[in-house]
C-alpha cells in the first residue's frame, strides 16, 4: 500500500485511468497512512467515510468514462476553507464546532473536477504564524529531521498540515493559503513544491478571511506538474468574489517542461541580506546557474523598497485581521462566554477564544486604525506599498519576465525555539515572501537542496501578473537539475 | 511611538477583548516591540504617492440588484451559540 501513496498526483491520475488500481484502494492506502500518521498532528479532522463515498463514485465516473481532471485523487484540505457539513475551524477555539452550510469555491472546483477529501489540515490559528505553533489543535511535527538528531522541526506555517500532509506522503496534494508566505515558507521548510497565484487568480469566497487584500489560496504539491495540475482546478471565476478575475484559466500543465530559452531572469540585490547563511546564498548561485544552463539570461536587479516591505505588512494585515475578525463575537457562531452585558459577553467570549498571537495582531491592528494614527500607520502602509508594487512594475517593464530569490532565509527550525524570542523574530521568516502578497503578484516556492544538517532548502520566483506559467516552467527547470527530495525515513510510523 | 499600560487597556476593549491587569505589561512589551518594528517606514518619504487599493487593476464589479440568496433561515443559525424563535439572541440590551 505505501507504494500507492508515495506516486505523485500525476502518476496516480495515470494508473487510476489505466485501470491498474482504483481510487478507493488509493484513498484506502492514504486513509491508512494518515493513521500511521497522527502523531505528526497534520490533519485536525480525518473523514474517512466521506472520503470513500467520493472514490466510490470516483471508481463508477471511471468506469462509465466520466473522467474529470482530478478524477479520484485524494486531497486534503487546510482548515481555513469552508467545507459543507465538515467542521471548519481555522484552528481556533473561537470555531470550535463550526460546521459550514456552504462550500468555499475553491474546493469546489476540486470536488466538481473528481477529487476525493481526505480530511482537513492544521495551520496556524487563522492563518496567523509562520511555524504552525498558534494552532489550537497543537504544533504539526514535520516530517523532516537534522541527520542524526531526533528533534522535532516545524514544517513552517501557517499552512504547516498541508505541507506535512504532502511531505509525508498523506495525501497527493493539498490546498493552502498565503497571506504573507504561508504557502511558499512551509512548501521550503518540507522539500514541497508551493504556489501562491496572482492576487485574484482564486476565488476568496468562503476561505475564512484574514487579510482580505492579501490573502490568496494555492497549492501544495511533490511535483511541479503536481501543482500545475491543482492550480487549473482551483483557479477561475467566482462572482461571489468581486475581486476574483474573470479571464480564463491556462493549462498550466501545459507550461511545465516549456523551453525558458531567452527568459530574462532578475536577481534583486537587496535580498542578499546581511548576515545571510552561507548555504543560502550559495543555493541562490546555483539556482541562477541551473536557469542559466537552460537558456535564460541573468540580470542584476535593484526592488528599493524591499526592506519596507516586512514592516508595511505588520500594519496592513493585522489592519484588515482587526475588522475581519470582529465577526467573531459569540452571537452567531463559536462558543459563547457570558458576561453582565452584551459588551462583557463579547469581550469574555473573545478572550477565551483567540489564542495569543491572534490577539496580539488584533490589538495592533485595532491600534494602528484608532482614531489619530490612521494616517501615520495604515495610510502611509498603503502608500508604501504602491512603492513596493512600482519596484516590481520597474523591473517588468525593463523585460524581466520572473525575479529569483531564496524561500526563506533559513532552514526549518525546531519546535518552540523560536517561541521565547519577541514576536518580530518569527516575522521575519516571511521577510523574502511577504514583498510578494505585498504586489499582489504569483510567487512559487520550489525545493532546490539541503542546509548542512540535512534539511529541505527552497529557492522562490516571482513572476509578472498572471504569468503563473512563467513560473511552472522556470520551477520544473529546477526541479530537474536539483532533483526532488522526499522524505526518507518515515520514522513516525515507529 | 510607544503606548503605555493605559493605551493597551483602551486599545483591548475598542477590540472588545478582556484583559486581564497581569497580562497588560506583557503586552505592552509585545506591542511596543512590533510598534518599534515598523516605525523605521517613517523614513520613506512617501509624498506624493498614492495609497494601493487595489493589487489588480480591475473595476468592480456592479451586479443587478436582485435577491440571490436567501429563505434558509436555519441555514443562517445553525452555528449559533443560542438562538431561539428563528433569531440570534444576545444578553438584554436596552432597559
Amino acid at each position: 500500500m505505501t507504494k500507492l501513496t508515495q506516486l505523485t498526483l500525476t502518476q496516480a491520475r495515470e494508473g487510476l485511468a489505466q485501470g491498474e488500481f482504483t481510487s478507493v484502494e488509493l484513498t484506502q492506502a492514504y486513509l491508512k497512512a494518515m493513521e500511521q500518521a497522527r502523531s505528526l498532528n497534520a490533519y485536525v479532522l480525518e473523514t474517512p467515510e466521506i472520503a470513500l463515498d467520493m472514490a466510490k463514485e470516483s471508481d463508477r465516473r471511471i468506469a462509465a468514462g466520466e473522467t474529470g481532471p482530478l478524477e479520484g485523487i485524494p486531497l486534503g484540505i487546510k482548515d481555513m476553507f469552508a467545507t459543507e457539513g465538515v467542521r471548519t475551524t481555522a484552528c481556533s477555539k473561537i470555531l470550535d464546532n463550526f460546521v459550514p452550510q456552504y462550500e468555499s469555491t475553491v474546493t469546489s472546483h476540486l470536488w466538481r473536477d473528481g477529487a476525493v477529501l481526505l480530511g482537513k489540515l492544521n495551520n496556524d490559528e487563522f492563518a496567523m504564524g509562520s511555524s504552525n505553533e498558534t494552532s489550537a489543535f497543537g504544533p504539526v511535527i514535520s516530517p523532516w529531521r537534522r541527520d542524526n538528531d531526533e528533534t522535532a522541526m516545524v514544517p513552517g506555517g501557517s499552512s504547516g498540515g498541508s505541507a506535512a500532509a504532502v511531505a509525508a506522503f498523506l495525501c497527493a496534494g493539498a490546498t493552502g493559503t498565503d497571506t504573507g508566505g504561508s504557502i511558499r515558507q512551509p512548501a521550503a521548510f518540507t522539500g514541497t513544491v508551493g504556489i501562491k497565484p496572482t492576487y485574484g487568480r482564486c476565488s476568496r469566497w468562503g476561505i475564512v478571511a484574514f487579510a482580505s487584500s492579501l490573502d490568496q489560496a494555492g497549492p501544495f504539491a511533490r511535483t511541479v506538474n503536481d501543482a500545475a495540475v491543482l492550480l487549473k482546478s482551483m483557479a477561475g471565476y467566482d462572482p461571489k468574489d468581486s475581486t476574483c478575475v474573470n479571464r480564463p484559466v491556462p493549462d498550466y500543465e501545459e507550461a511545465v517542461g516549456a523551453s525558458i530559452k531567452g527568459k530574462k531572469i532578475g536577481i534583486p540585490r537587496e535580498y542578499r541580506m546581511d548576515g545571510m547563511a552561507d548555504e543560502i546564498d550559495t543555493l541562490w548561485r546555483e539556482g541562477a546557474r541551473m536557469l542559466k544552463d537552460a537558456g535564460a539570461e541573468i540580470v542584476d536587479i535593484s526592488l528599493p523598497h524591499t526592506q519596507y516591505a516586512l514592516p508595511a505588512y505588520y500594519i496592513v494585515a493585522p489592519a484588515e485581521a482587526s475588522s475581519n475578525l470582529a465577526r467573531y463575537d459569540g452571537v452567531r457562531y463559536g462558543e459563547r462566554v457570558p458576561g453582565k452585558d452584551v459588551v462583557e459577553m463579547y469581550e469574555n467570549t473573545r478572550a477565551a477564544g483567540f489564542g495569543p498571537e491572534v490577539r496580539r495582531r488584533i490589538m495592533i491592528g485595532t491600534y494602528v486604525l484608532s482614531a489619530g494614527y490612521y494616517d501615520a500607520y495604515y495610510l502611509r502602509a498603503q502608500k508604501v506599498r504602491s512603492l513596493i508594487k512600482r519596484d516590481f512594475d520597474t523591473v517588468f517593464a525593463q523585460g524581466v519576465d520572473a525575479v529569483l530569490t531564496p524561500a526563506t532565509p533559513s532552514p526549518a527550525f525546531g519546535i518552540g525555539e523560536k517561541l521565547k524570542a519577541d514576536p518580530v523574530e518569527m516575522y521575519l521568516n516571511d521577510v523574502f515572501t511577504v514583498t510578494v502578497n505585498m504586489a499582489g503578484l504569483p510567487g512559487i516556492s520550489v525545493p532546490a537542496g539541503l542546509s548542512a544538517d540535512g534539511l529541505p532548502l527552497g529557492l522562490q520566483l516571482i513572476g509578472r501578473p498572471f504569468e503563473e506559467e512563467t513560473l511552472f516552467s522556470l520551477a520544473e527547470v529546477i526541479e530537474e537539475a536539483a532533483g526532488r527530495f522526499p522524505v526518507d525515513k518515515m520514522w513516525w510510523r515507529g | 511611538m510607544s503606548v503605555d499600560q493605559a493605551t493597551v487597556r483602551r486599545v483591548a476593549h475598542l477590540a472588545r477583548i478582556s484583559v486581564r491587569e497581569d497580562e497588560l505589561g506583557h503586552l505592552q512589551n509585545e506591542l511596543n516591540a512590533i510598534l518599534e518594528f515598523v516605525e523605521q517606514l517613517a523614513d520613506l518619504d512617501v509624498s506624493g504617492v498614492e495609497p494601493l487599493t487595489s493589487v489588480v487593476p480591475v473595476e468592480l464589479p456592479m451586479r443587478e440588484d436582485v435577491v440571490t440568496d436567501g429563505h434558509c433561515p436555519e441555514k443562517v443559525l445553525a452555528n449559533a451559540p443560542d438562538a431561539e424563535g428563528g433569531f440570534f439572541t444576545v444578553p438584554k440590551v436596552v432597559e
